[in-house]
């Protein structure tokens, strides 16, 4: 039995998405294998070899893969799975956007967001917005999985000294086509990687005052997180959504500013080790949640906090 | 250019959903139903792109029991011209959803279909991309721009970085975001005129469909419950907690 992992990269640096979706697979035990797909990627092949517990790194660099295209990759990792007991990627949107996509070709389920491994076929799954556990048995041959990258530990980067194969078959579907991307640049941490994560919502008020998070975030070394209400009033950009159908997170510490606590938004950030709500509204349900709530109006308490740190 | 729009009904997005004391699945008795948030979207896009002119007709497909016919009138009311409710006991799982889709494209012969890139209720985030395998057709997932031009559609996505833009070759699937349109509400005069729309029920066999089970469910359990924390009075002893108890602040 071997595992084959989808690896995320950027054809630059490999993403640690990548790892936690090793680990989870070590967990299921057997052979593991990466795949890294994409244009010009030596780089991130290279570091693929080099992780922990991988012993072989397939390689299929071609402009086919250089944008994770889903009729292209699916077909390719759909044609390698047949020789596979179970394919995995992190449940990011390339996972998410590809691997269905893989389970349909091989005419099997896929299992979207484990955060458990039970055995090789059983695992745990998080539904209705995390408000239950499903556990969830599957009953076919080939195994399509994404991986919840805050269950499970980043495998060791280095270590590893896995074989490289290259791959020469190229699949090309010719029916869709990369045009542009806005991609946000920052220096600070990734959000779904971060040890602390500042988010505010609708209380922000607009973008401007967003400006108060970021200096926190400066001074604790914190990414930020936003609210759906905070994204679609447009005061951040849509890579900053936090919960059910946003990004989710489990930082050590998760500050919540003039957020209410939708299930929605709980659903993103409620395996955080220790939560900090900060809002005015003593009813707030995020206070429900939060190890320590303070009732008081953020655009006095953030920066009186910022300047405590 | 004819849209065919898949809805779902799911549980209602305020209800907080229980599990079951014998741990077999959530508990859905009296429970308030509704039309999927992201295939409200999904109607309102289909809807607009009528209004434009671009679209001449809109077709609805919803798949489930009897029950799922209240979801397709929700969506007539909105604008939709005719509904294809493909009865079933239970909700069936994404494969089974996908192929029963893929039958009512072939015969319907859309030039777009566009669904929800995710339902609240099982979190699975597929159906569209299956739908895609098995038709070999493109898709831009996650879309919150849509513009059709031609003989292609362009698709904005919103992806973990940003922003990105593909062209696909129509026919295509396209799955909505959030932040792709605001759902109108249907007007009282709407939902009754949906009343009077065609609706058309099919089964699995008509379509020639073995639905199989390709998972089993073993059991549903509550999420562990965090502690409840407690009120700190000001920024001084937020601060002096979270150094000193939680320890998650270095210093002193
Ligand atoms: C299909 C669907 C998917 C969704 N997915 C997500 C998701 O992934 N992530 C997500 O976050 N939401 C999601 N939502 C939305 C969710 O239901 C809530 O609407 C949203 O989380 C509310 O955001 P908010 O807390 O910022 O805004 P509000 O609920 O408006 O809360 C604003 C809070 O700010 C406080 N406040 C205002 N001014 C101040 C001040 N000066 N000082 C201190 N506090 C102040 C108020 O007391 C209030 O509690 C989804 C909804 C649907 C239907
Ligand atoms: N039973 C169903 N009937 C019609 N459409 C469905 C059904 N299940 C899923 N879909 C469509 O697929 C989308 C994604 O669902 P899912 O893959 O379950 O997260 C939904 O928003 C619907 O557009």
């Amino acid at each position: 039995m071997a595992i084959l992992i989808v690896a995320e990269h950027d054809n630059r640096t490999l993403k640690g998405a990548t790892l936690n979706a090793v680990s989870a697979a070590s967990r299921i035990g057997g052979e593991l294998h990466l795949l890294v797909a994409g244009e010009g990627c030596g780089a991130v092949a290279e570091a693929a070899a080099q992780v922990a517990g991988v012993s072989k790194v397939l390689v299929a660099d071609n402009a086919a893969y250089g944008h994770q295209l889903a009729e292209n990759l699916s077909r390719l990792v759909a044609e390698l799975g047949r020789d596979y007991s179970h394919l995995i990627a992190p449940a990011t949107t390339t996972g998410k956007n590809v691997m269905p996509r893989v389970a349909a070709l091989l005419d099997v389920a896929q299992l979207s967001d484990i955060v458990a491994v039970e055995s090789e076929n059983i695992f745990k799954r998080p539904i209705y917005a995390g408000n239950a556990i499903a556990t969830v048995e599957s009953l076919d041959p080939i195994k399509v999985i994404t991986v919840r990258g805050t269950a499970f530990d980043a495998a060791a980067e280095t270590g590893g000294s896995a074989r490289v194969e290259n791959l020469s078959a190229v699949h090309d579907a010719g029916t869709s086509a990369f045009v542009g991307e806005e991609v946000a640049q920052s220096d600070r941490p990734e959000l779904t990687a971060a040890k602390v994560v500042v988010s505010g919502g609708r209380g922000m008020g607009n973008g401007e005052n967003f400006a108060l998070l970021e200096q926190l975030a400066d001074k604790l070394g914190a990414a930020v997180g936003a609210s759906r209400a905070a994204v679609d009033a447009g005061f951040v950009p849509n890579d900053m959504q936090v919960g059910q159908t946003g990004k989710i997170v489990a930082p050590e510490l998760y500050i919540a500013v003039g957020i209410s606590g939708a299930i929605q938004h709980l659903a993103g950030m409620k395996e955080s080790k220790i939560i900090v709500a900060i809002n005015k509204d003593e009813e707030a349900p995020i206070f429900q949640v939060a190890d320590y709530g303070l009732v008081a109006d953020l655009f006095e308490a953030v920066p009186e906090l910022e300047s405590r740190l | 250019m004819k849209v065919l729009v898949a809805v779902k009904r799911v549980i209602d997005y305020n209800v907080k959903v229980r599990v079951k004391s014998d741990h077999t699945d959530v508990d859905l008795a009296n429970v308030k139903m509704a039309l999927n948030p992201f295939c409200e979207i999904a109607v309102e896009e289909a809807v607009r792109l009528k209004e434009a002119g671009t679209a001449s007709e809109v077709v609805v497909v919803s798949i489930g029991p009897k029950a799922c016919q209240e979801q397709i009138r929700t969506a007539l009311a909105l604008g939709a011209d005719r509904g294809i409710q493909i009865e079933t006991d239970t909700m069936p799982e994404s494969l089974n959803v996908a192929k029963l889709l893929a039958k009512v494209v072939e015969a319907e012969q859309p030039q777009l279909v566009i669904l929800g890139k995710q339902s609240i209720d099982a979190d699975n985030n597929q159906t569209g991309q299956m739908l895609g395998a098995l038709l070999d057709l493109p898709q831009g997932t996650f879309a919150s721009d849509v513009k059709v031009a031609g003989d292609k559609v362009n698709v904005t996505r919103e992806v973990d970085g940003g922003l990105q833009t593909l062209a696909l070759n129509l026919p295509a699937i396209v799955t909505t975001d959030l932040r792709l349109n605001e759902p109108r509400y249907a007007s009282l005069p709407n939902i009754m005129k949906a009343k009077k729309k065609p609706l058309e029920v099919k089964t699995p066999t008509d379509l020639g469909v073995e639905l199989k089970s390709h998972t089993r469910l073993l059991n549903v359990t509550p999420p562990a419950e965090r502690q409840a924390g407690i009120r700190v009075s000001s920024v001084d002893e937020l601060v002096d907690k979270l150094k000193n108890e939680a320890k998650v602040l270095r210093g002193g």
